[in-house]
């Protein structure tokens, strides 16, 4: 549908524009900025040109981030998808409980991520901590400030703890926007739970889910506040990841040239990824409604 | 196959229901036979679809029990009840083929594969998709769509019933006429009980033998399409039923003649105990006449192709007739009534003829 | 006030959703679009009103050209399949809010939200919310909303589509009264030949995103310029048979592939050319008695359907499917052998190329 073009709305959106431009535009340029010079120090730069950039790409210490990156995300995504669609179809879909376990299910979102960490690195601590205490006393070897498995398996629970809700309130919206009509027709042709799940209620929640695992990778890849907060990327640099490992840089290490070059690629990693699953839901999308005549 | 009997059937939707008014279904005993291709005909609202799902097992009945043959089904499943129904929207499993949409219930009951394939091609011929099996079910148009539907419903032999619910609603008019006679003709080769509900009474009276009519959560009425068309029970059947639905004039019936209200008398084809109240008599049989009738005013004239259709009145009131092709409509006009095609109602239920 | 459309034409996708169209819709018309789903009622009447643009062609509204405008500024009122009303508000500011919306003063909408209620019986409702209402009272506040500006054109996307059978024939027969009462150009999209005949005034046949033909509703019915228009305004379908004329003598039926025929007198069809020509009748012009002058053609039965008074005969005639409304209850099994009925002079003749040779005698008598 074509709708009419108002250009008086322009206007109204400038004031957005000017806000977007200083706080985020012209920041992004001085990002830009440091990524391509050097200094000797004194305020005089000169221009670096590409050198960070390829310092930064065959750089040992990026690579072993990335790969711990790239893990993180892969176990997080393969525990709070089918975790988060398990949940969603048994959430109540009516009546009182169901706003209750809305309400309930929503809680873990609203909580500050720093919040989060805290939480968790007192729960875990061996002398005051619930989690910590109750391990000690069944016998198991539990301490995540020295062994990296123990500090890998924390803030993957934390994680998963934290956010799998969103991809469960995700899918139960999904859900919910199916017509009765499908469970009748399965109901009525003696399809098992399992058919009913892998013929109805998947492929109509795939929409959803794409935006659900959209938003966790991206998440998951920038994720810098829980575990800097419960291990503080320890022990060693077991759980430091890549946000972590570039704030360490920038403001521990204070090498402003190679963090903005860091800074520039691992932004232009997550939005190709974006893009990515941008380009399949909506190829999917069409395939969907381009071939469907009528209605 | 069973014969499907309702005792003592109520539906009310409400927890506490105080009175009749309360409830969509009102007490009802009805026996749907062995085989039988019934239609279910009422406006919307009147409680056709409560019951439907009734005997489906979709929904529980507040009051009553259903049977099946000789079991009490009141309790059990869909799943366990073994029937097929077809509803309004097309229902399609968008990620199988045509084929795998028409076996889904055969391979949910663990059939041989053998006897699936088939099936399946048995059933993709009669519904006319047989070219279009090994394509997705998805892209396809609204009408595949409701055939798919309607293939899932009848390929499992053994069910005990197929309901219907309005299936033909998304159809065009032109490919109703094809499914209607698929319909029909595979209810002459398997004899499966079918209940067809629908709101249009050109498609109940085409499929089905035997029509229950229904209004305000009542059965009305339920006979074969000649006997709704001729003598219906009900005033409801009678404006229903027909298009445009039948003509009531208050009356005083006595004997064989009715007085209506300004005097002028009607002869009757039978004879009445004394009756206080409406006589109805269908457009069909109303014809014009120069003389020797009852004076009506044109109001308009309409051109339906095949015959036309005169909106008169008569007494203030108005009188619907309708006029074969080729037949002059007179500028003052006259009506005669064929006097056996008169039906008498008092309170709104048709009154029987002495002797009959 | 008239409507002109100017080889007016839209592409979606690639593919041609309106072929280039002209007509002219006249002041206090009804016009009708018939044709079965997509073929392109929905997008005619979008050009129509200004939602969408034509690739090509202008649009012109009393002489001013209005192919830009945007629908906001032009005088069009739109009801839709789906009852479309305001569920927060009640029937009266449902109505209301059209007038509202142009700033008329209290006492001028009171006025004419009334009338409008008035001419459709909504006035016992005017306090209640529309989804407090039946579908028929829901659509016919709809239709109040459509009517109360006073708008030129009015047009009807299958309005009655959602509605019972029996509501769509009482609203069918308040339309034309409402339509006669407001002096605006009405456009009635619908897919059902009744509808357009009951309904009267002018009736455009649609096909696949174009026109087939436009004039007066009983004389396209009558007397179809195509085999196309033809089909889309019967219902039940039309029936065909192969002819040949040879001379003075029409042979109906292929006599050497089928082995059933009858052979019929010329005088009908005099002025017509020698050739190979698609015979096409309307069902309810078969019949089972035989009549002066009419054709007997052997056939099976397939299938009979009873609707009270009449029956609609399905039968086989060589390869041929037909359909017969015939008066009478005629209660026959499948596969019996009938011998059913046609005068020569309910025939239509269309050319190879679709096109009518000879029109049906009847239609040109009457």
């Amino acid at each position: 549908m074509d709708k009419t073009q108002n250009n008086k709305a322009w206007f109204l959106v400038l004031p957005v524009l000017v806000v977007v431009a200083f706080s985020a535009v012209i920041p992004l340029m001085t990002v830009v900025n440091y990524a391509v010079n050097d200094t000797f120090g004194n305020n005089s730069f000169f221009l670096a040109g590409l050198e960070w950039f390829d310092e930064m790409v065959h750089s040992e210490r990026l690579h072993g981030a990335l790969g711990r990156q790239a893990m993180f995300s892969a176990i997080i995504l393969a525990i709070e998808v089918p975790l988060g669609i398990f949940v969603a179809l048994n959430m109540p879909k009516r009546g009182v409980w169901s706003s209750f376990v809305l309400v309930v299910m929503a809680l873990p979102l609203l909580i500050p991520f720093n919040v989060v960490g805290t939480i968790w690195q007192i729960f875990g601590r061996v002398d005051i901590g619930l989690l910590g205490r109750t391990l000690e006393a069944l016998g198991l070897d539990y301490n995540y400030t020295n062994d990296p498995v123990d500090a890998w398996i924390t803030v993957v629970v934390m994680d998963v703890w934290h956010w799998t809700s969103l991809v469960a309130l995700l899918c139960y919206a999904g859900l919910q926007s199916i017509p009765q009509a499908y469970y009748q027709a399965a109901r009525i042709d003696q399809a098992s739970r399992w058919a009913v799940f892998r013929y109805i209620e998947l492929p109509k929640m795939r929409g959803v889910l794409l935006i659900a695992v959209l938003l966790r990778f991206m998440d998951s890849f920038m994720i810098y506040t829980e575990p800097f907060v419960v291990t503080g990327g320890g022990p060693g640099n077991s759980t430091t990841f890549l946000s972590i490992d570039l704030v360490k840089m920038a403001v521990g290490q204070f090498d402003l040239g190679p963090a903005a070059a860091f800074s520039l690629m691992y932004f232009l990693v997550i939005l190709l990824v974006s893009w990515v699953f941008y380009t399949v839901m909506t190829n999917l999308d069409k395939a969907d409604t381009g071939r469907g005549e009528g209605q | 196959m069973a014969q499907i009997t309702l005792k003592n059937l109520a539906h009310s939707y409400l927890p506490r229901p105080q009175g009749v008014q309360d409830y969509a279904l009102k007490e009802m005993d009805h026996v749907w036979q062995d085989g039988g291709a019934y239609a279910l005909l009422g406006s919307s609202g009147c409680g056709k679809t409560t019951l439907l799902n009734i005997i489906s097992g979709l929904l529980r009945p507040s009051h009553g029990r259903v049977l099946f043959g000789d079991h009490d089904v009141t309790d059990a499943a869909t799943a366990a009840r073994n029937i097929a129904q077809v509803f309004q929207f097309p229902v399609v499993y968008d990620t199988m083929t045509v084929r795998e949409n028409l076996a889904f219930p055969l391979r949910n009951r663990g059939k041989d594969p053998g006897y699936i394939r088939d099936r399946v091609a048995q059933i993709g011929r009669i519904i006319g998709m047989e070219e279009m099996l090994n394509r997705k079910a998805q892209g396809l148009t609204a009408d595949a769509k409701q055939k798919i539907s309607l293939g899932r419903g009848m390929v499992r032999e053994d069910v005990n019933a197929i309901l219907f619910d309005e299936p033909l609603t998304v159809i065009d008019p032109h490919m109703k006429w094809e499914l209607r006679t698929q319909l029909k003709q595979l209810h002459r080769e398997f004899g499966h009980t079918m209940i067809y509900v629908t709101h249009d009474q050109t498609e109940a009276l085409t499929f089905a033998d035997k029509v229950v009519v229904m209004y305000d959560g009542r059965v009305v009425q339920m006979g074969t399409p000649q006997d709704l068309f001729e003598t219906p029970a009900h005033t409801f059947v009678g404006y229903f039923i027909g298009s445009p639905g039948m003509n009531f004039l208050p009356a005083r019936v006595l004997g064989n003649r009715a007085t209506l209200d300004d005097g002028a008398q009607v002869d009757l084809g039978a004879e009445y105990a004394a009756v206080d109240g409406q006589i109805g008599i269908r457009p069909e049989h109303v014809t014009l006449t120069e003389s020797g009738g009852l004076p009506v005013t044109i109001r308009r004239v309409e051109d339906v192709g095949r015959h036309r259709l005169v909106r008169a009145e008569m007494q203030g009131r108005p009188l619907n007739i309708v006029v074969p092709e080729g037949t002059a409509v007179a500028a003052q006009p006259q009506v005669r009534f064929t006097p056996a095609r008169i039906n008498v109602y008092a309170d709104d239920w048709r009154v029987t003829p002495r002797g009959a | 006030m008239t409507l002109e459309l100017h080889g007016v034409s839209r592409m979606v996708g690639g593919r041609s959703h309106i072929h280039p169209t002209s007509l002219t819709l006249n002041r206090g018309t009804m016009n009708v679009l018939l044709g079965p789903t997509l073929s392109g009622k929905t997008s005619l009447m979008r050009l129509m009103a200004g939602l969408d643009r034509p690739d090509t062609g202008r649009i012109l509204w009393n002489g001013d050209d209005v192919t830009g405008q945007r629908v906001q500024d032009r005088g069009v009122a739109m009801v839709y399949q789906q009852f479309i009303n305001y569920p927060g508000l009640t029937v009266y500011e449902n109505i209301a809010s059209p007038l509202r919306i142009l700033r008329r003063s209290r006492r001028e909408i009171d006025a004419r939200v009334r009338e409008t209620a008035e001419m459709l019986r909504l006035t016992p409702m005017l306090g209640r919310k529309p989804l407090e209402l039946s579908g028929g009272q829901q659509q016919r506040c709809a239709l109040a909303r459509a009517l109360v500006k006073g708008a030129g054109l009015v047009l009807l996307d299958e309005p009655l589509a959602n509605l019972d059978y029996k509501l769509r024939e009482e609203l069918r027969v308040e339309i034309p009264r409402i339509f006669e009462a407001s002096g605006a150009i009405f456009v009635y999209a619908t897919t059902e030949p009744e509808e357009a005949l009951l309904l009267g005034g002018m009736t455009a046949t649609l096909w696949q995103g174009r026109v087939t033909q436009f004039g007066p509703t009983p004389q396209v019915f009558r007397q179809p310029r195509d085999a196309t228009t033809a089909r889309v305004f019967s219902d039940p379908p039309m029936n065909f048979l192969p002819v040949v004329k040879q001379g003075d003598r029409v042979i109906f039926g292929d006599q050497v592939a089928r082995g059933q025929t009858a052979q019929g007198q010329a005088g009908l069809f005099a002025g017509v050319a020698d050739g190979r020509y698609l015979a096409g009748f309307r069902a309810n012009h078969l019949g089972m008695a035989p009549r002066d002058g009419a054709l007997g053609f052997a056939a099976r039965i397939a299938v009979t359907e009873i609707t009270g008074a009449e029956t609609y005969l399905h039968v086989t005639h060589g390869g041929d499917r037909w359909v017969g409304l015939v008066e009478g209850v005629h209660r026959l099994n499948p596969g019996t052998a009938v011998t059913v009925w046609l005068d020569p002079a309910h025939v239509y003749l269309f050319d190879a190329s679709g096109r009518l040779a000879a029109p049906a005698a009847y239609a040109m008598a009457a």
